[in-house]
């Protein structure tokens, strides 16, 4: 590896411990399972080299972006010694077409980085989980946020991309235009493959205007169904939500403890809106529309946010909420829940799951993405905590993944399975579609050196 | 209501690592993103903010450069200006035209538009001169508040953000010069539909030997170079090793 890096400019290694144990742990509770070396290429080419190299010798690589990974993604668990791939030099925003709304950026750079440079033109890039994940990341992890109810998810983000292939090769998927129907459809391919197809080394992403009127609100409820049901009546209205959060009572006062510069929320379930509009009569036409819909659940006043830099403080302490609830108990680590169901079961599910939290006394939050049917409940766990609270935690997981799976949800809708919920995968899918899956790893990799161990098994 | 004037600078992008030109008499600008002066932001922000405010009818922005000076005024005009003017120079606004040069081109410029209220950034951060402000006020014989983190037009008070801390100075009478500080406001991002309308927007040009005979600048720039390298550091293993280096090694504590 050190013979390798000396022969390439630009392509530098590590074997700090420090770095080591960094690249080894995401931001979940799992603790760091760190590799033998971080190597940091410096283009495409270099990343084809390592991996060509690593295939010779029997190397795992785990691709590594900004380490935000919520369930265990970057573990080192192979028995072989194993490298940390670290993108961080392929971070450089390429090209942009204002016209086409794309931009080209190598998958190193992170999402709040792209939109800093796209400042001043006009469009920016829409998906935002809550962490500035790099591109690469959320690519491999079909990553979605906030945004998602109207824009999209990762998966309709991505135009085309650079992968370098477990054998060393150059794929490149997709294509520049805006649609193709030419060969497979290898972005699908890639989308969610969490490291263990090939190494994404380059993306071209589909952008979006700036909303040129947008408005902000909260509003609370007697329940979080009553909040669930509102939000299905305002999407069969048609009213285009871009963003419509909801949070229960521990996540406000969470929120409420952590967002210093944010006033205080009532401490009741709530859900957290935006709109957004070409004017500002479209803007009320939508604003009136779901208030009346909100109202018709028993839905408080909408309280909105006064300008640009109160709306954007609201929705950075949104995202701040998962740091917030694991701020609950000081020195823990925060066990995250990442549960998806058809918007019908939403009510229902959300419901039963906050009460359960309830009931066993466990600390945590609840809240999500209500437009997509996701949300998140956040646990937060100590390392001293014990056993008995523990296997409380992991009883009530087990009783969400049921609860969602027999609704026909998934076990994840945005955070990716990595190494913490591959027994849930194979609760979801059958053992024929996890053989496909399977079929398609073996193919790929033959020799499974990409971030092994990780999604599901390598033997049946 | 006000006429307020906006200078805008172009300078290269806050986030470029900036290198010297292998003769060592300048930055190298060779494919260098350039972006608005952050601080210019801010500036022509404000102006917005007073005319939707309804407290200004209109904005003229103003810059001084080559051709691409251009793309800087129609930002400022998709952030809200409602005209531009351009003065065109050949001379490199990073060393060659100075904030004298600067200061007597946009006092010409105030001698015919008659703004009410001149806003610029407190400083360019390619030059980090902070005295154009200043000097544009004296030309034009007008109260000058700078570093402003407040304006208050109404009232005819600045708050100034100082070493200090802030302090409250009065102003006695329009028109004056005012120049914008970090925390006066956080500048908008312009939405397509304004950057569309932007380039409809008025922008005149004028050659700035037209405006002022002369420009030289009372500072000869005689060399740029980088500051030395930092020398490796070392890594040490515990407190006690760091608290030894520093006390007999290093010789601060």
């Amino acid at each position: 590896m050190l013979s390798l890096a000396s022969s390439l400019p630009g392509f530098t290694t590590s074997s700090n411990p420090s770095l080591l144990q960094q690249h080894g742990k995401g931001e979940s509770h799992h603790p760091s399972a760190p590799p033998c070396l971080v190597c940091s290429p410096a283009d495409t080419s270099q990343v084809q080299a390592l991996v060509r190299l690593c295939g010779e010798h029997g190397v795992p690589v785990v691709p590594h972006g900004a380490g935000t990974s919520l369930e265990g993604h970057l573990s080192h668990l192979d028995p072989r010694p194993s490298i940390s791939l670290s993108l961080n030099n392929l971070a450089a925003l390429a090209s942009l077409s204002v016209p086409s709304r794309t931009a080209t950026a190598g998958a190193g750079l992170t999402r709040l980085s792209l939109n800093e440079q796209l400042r001043g033109t006009g469009l920016h890039f829409s998906v935002d989980p809550g962490a500035d994940a790099s591109l690469g990341g959320m690519a491999a992890c079909a990553a979605s946020g906030t945004s998602a109810v109207r824009y999209g998810t990762m998966r309709d983000a991505v135009r085309a991309m650079t992968v370098v292939t477990a054998g060393g090769e150059q794929v490149n998927t997709g294509s520049l235009a805006s649609k193709s129907a030419a060969g497979y459809d290898l972005n699908a391919l890639y989308m969610g493959s969490e490291g263990t197809l090939g190494v994404i080394t380059e993306l071209t992403l589909n952008l979006h205007p700036l909303p040129s009127h947008v408005s902000s609100a909260v509003t609370v409820f007697p329940s979080l169904s009553a909040a669930s049901k509102s939000v299905v009546d305002m999407l069969l209205l048609g009213v285009p939500l871009a963003k419509v959060e909801i949070l229960d009572r521990s996540a406000i006062r969470a929120f409420n403890a952590y967002a210093a510069n944010v006033p205080d929320l009532r401490e009741a379930p709530t859900l957290f809106l935006e709109f957004h509009g070409i004017s500002e009569e479209e803007l009320a036409a939508q604003v009136a529309m779901a208030k009346d819909a909100c109202e018709g659940h028993g839905s408080s006043e909408f309280e909105f946010a006064a300008g640009e830099r109160e709306r954007r403080e609201l929705w950075a302490a949104r995202h701040g909420t998962y740091y917030a609830s694991v701020r609950l108990r000081p020195g823990a680590g925060g066990v995250v829940t990442d549960a998806c169901v058809p918007l019908e079961h939403l009510a229902e599910v959300i419901e039963e799951t906050a009460a359960d939290i309830e009931r066993e006394q466990i600390v945590g939050t609840v809240f999500g993405h209500a437009g997509d049917g996701n949300f998140h409940c956040i646990l937060p766990v100590r390392e001293d905590d014990p056993a008995d609270y523990l296997a409380k935690i992991e009883a009530f997981n087990g009783r969400l993944i049921e609860r969602t799976l027999a609704k026909g949800g998934t076990c994840s809708g945005e955070h990716g399975v990595g190494s913490g919920k591959m027994l849930y995968l194979k609760q979801q899918y059958n053992a024929p579609t996890v053989g496909v899956m399977r079929a398609v790893k073996k193919a790929l990799d033959p020799k499974n050196i990409m971030n092994p161990g990780k999604i599901f098994s390598w033997d049946e | 209501m006000s006429r307020v004037m906006v200078g805008v600078k172009r300078v290269v992008d806050y986030a470029v690592k900036v290198r010297v030109a292998s003769d060592k008499k300048a930055v190298d600008l060779a494919n260098v993103k350039m972006s608005m002066n952050p601080f210019c932001e801010i500036a022509v922000e404000e102006a917005v903010r007073l005319k939707e405010a309804k407290k200004a009818s209109e904005i003229i922005a103003v810059s001084i450069g080559p051709k691409q000076a251009q793309e800087t005024l129609r930002t400022a005009l998709a952030m809200g200006c409602d005209r531009a003017i351009h003065i065109t120079t050949d001379l490199r606004t990073d060393q060659e035209l100075g904030p004298k040069g600067v200061a007597k081109l946009l006092a010409a410029v105030a001698e015919k538009e008659s703004p009410d209220v001149v806003i610029v950034g407190k400083q360019a951060i390619d030059g980090d001169m902070g005295c154009t402000g200043s000097m544009l006020a004296a030309y034009m014989d007008v109260p000058q508040c700078t570093f402003a983190a407040k304006i208050d037009l109404d009232a005819k008070t600045v708050e100034r953000e100082t070493d200090a801390g802030t302090e409250v100075v009065s102003f006695p009478s329009l028109p004056a010069v005012f120049t914008a500080d970090l925390r006066l406001n956080e500048p908008r991002y312009a939405t397509l539909p304004n950057i569309m309308k932007a380039k409809k927007k008025k922008m005149d040009t004028i050659a700035a030997a037209d405006l002022v005979a002369d420009l030289t600048d009372g500072n000869t720039v005689l060399e740029v170079f980088e500051p030395a390298p930092r020398a490796a550091g070392v890594l040490v293993d515990d407190v006690d090793a760091l608290v030894d280096k520093l006390k007999n090694e290093a010789a601060v504590i």
